[in-house]
């Protein structure tokens, strides 16, 4: 038998479902409150949704260029950092 | 000191069933790269840093607002974890190191910029307890993943991010774009990873606010065209 659980337990725990950290026997509590609570679910669903569209990795780009003015201000600073060769 | 077995297997070239039983290949590959720059090999700090651009830029600019700021700070960082890389005790994946150092140099660097609206670094960060009840509209429709994957709403993604309070973007940034894990987001931060968590779901929740339907309701994705409620 699940024993039921109230919405603010299930938004304490909703994190900790979308990450795939709860034991079965929450699990199945939280999933039988979804079936009757379409707030709950529309919260969990919504967040979910979020979380898979920033990781379909379509939004956030680094700016053009980055890389290679990153690496040549490493490039200046490790320059000044070798030894210098002699002359003679 | 003398290396680590798996890192003196791999100076070797030894492989098969030897680097099997050693850690797992991404830390011998860091352990591997820092013991090369340690021995002098400074090309081998370009490979180190080389994984961590994104999150560097993408942490800076969750802080000070800005790409320009944004990449000054991730080049700051970098230098600086080349010059203290000996100060590096790998309790931590070097990323996250690095993205520590980018993080105290953004908010120092917003500090000296004395910007009205960021919150005071001195107060205490145990304020997450609070419960945030998520907003419950009159006609809550759920949003279909793909009208999100329509061009205007990536862009009101960005924008809804960009809105968020600092401590909300941080941890959304490194968690759910930069794939760091609950406890590494949490090392980073300096928080605890409850508190990550916390912060984690409010972020999602507020973005997830900011794209939804206003309490009208009037989203559809089969709609030839649908009342904007928010001005994106």
């Amino acid at each position: 038998m699940v024993i039921e659980i109230s919405c603010e337990e299930v938004w304490r725990e909703i994190s900790n479902y979308l990450e795939n950290d709860v034991s079965p026997e929450l699990r199945a509590r939280l999933e039988a409150h979804f079936k009757g609570c379409g707030h709950c679910t529309a919260v969990v669903k919504g967040a979910g949704n979020v979380v898979q569209l920033i990781k379909a990795g379509t939004v956030f780009d680094l700016p053009d260029g980055f890389s290679n003015r990153l690496y040549k201000r490493l490039e200046d600073r490790l320059a000044t950092k070798r030894p210098k060769r002699s002359n003679h | 000191m003398r290396a680590p077995v798996c890192t003196r297997v791999l100076q070797r070239g030894i492989e098969g069933p030897i680097l099997a039983v050693t850690k797992p290949q991404v830390e011998v590959s860091e352990a591997a790269l820092i013991e090369r720059v340690a021995a002098g090999d400074t090309g081998a700090f370009y490979e180190l840093v080389r994984p961590c651009e994104r999150a560097l830029f993408l942490a800076a600019r969750g802080i000070l607002g800005n790409d320009a700021d944004a990449e000054e700070i991730a080049q700051e960082a970098v230098l600086k974890a080349f010059s203290s890389l000996r100060r590096f005790r790998r309790e931590s994946k070097f990323c996250t190191w690095v993205i520590q150092i980018a993080l105290n140099e953004a908010r120092m660097r917003l500090r000296k910029q004395r910007r009205t609206l960021y919150e005071s670094l001195d107060q205490p960060r145990g304020e997450d307890e609070d419960d945030y009840v998520p907003r419950d509209f009159a006609d809550w429709r759920e949003i279909p993943l793909e009208a999100l994957q329509r061009k205007e709403l990536r862009e009101g993604l960005n924008r809804a991010i960009a809105s968020l309070a600092p401590k909300y973007r941080e941890v959304l940034v490194l968690r759910d774009i930069e794939n760091l894990s609950i406890a590494e987001t949490a090392r980073a931060l300096s928080i605890t990873e409850v508190s990550v968590k916390t912060r984690l779901l409010r972020a999602r929740l507020q973005v997830r606010d900011a794209l939804a339907p206003g309490i009208d309701g009037s989203w559809s994705v089969g709609a030839t065209e649908y009342k904007k409620v928010r001005p994106w």
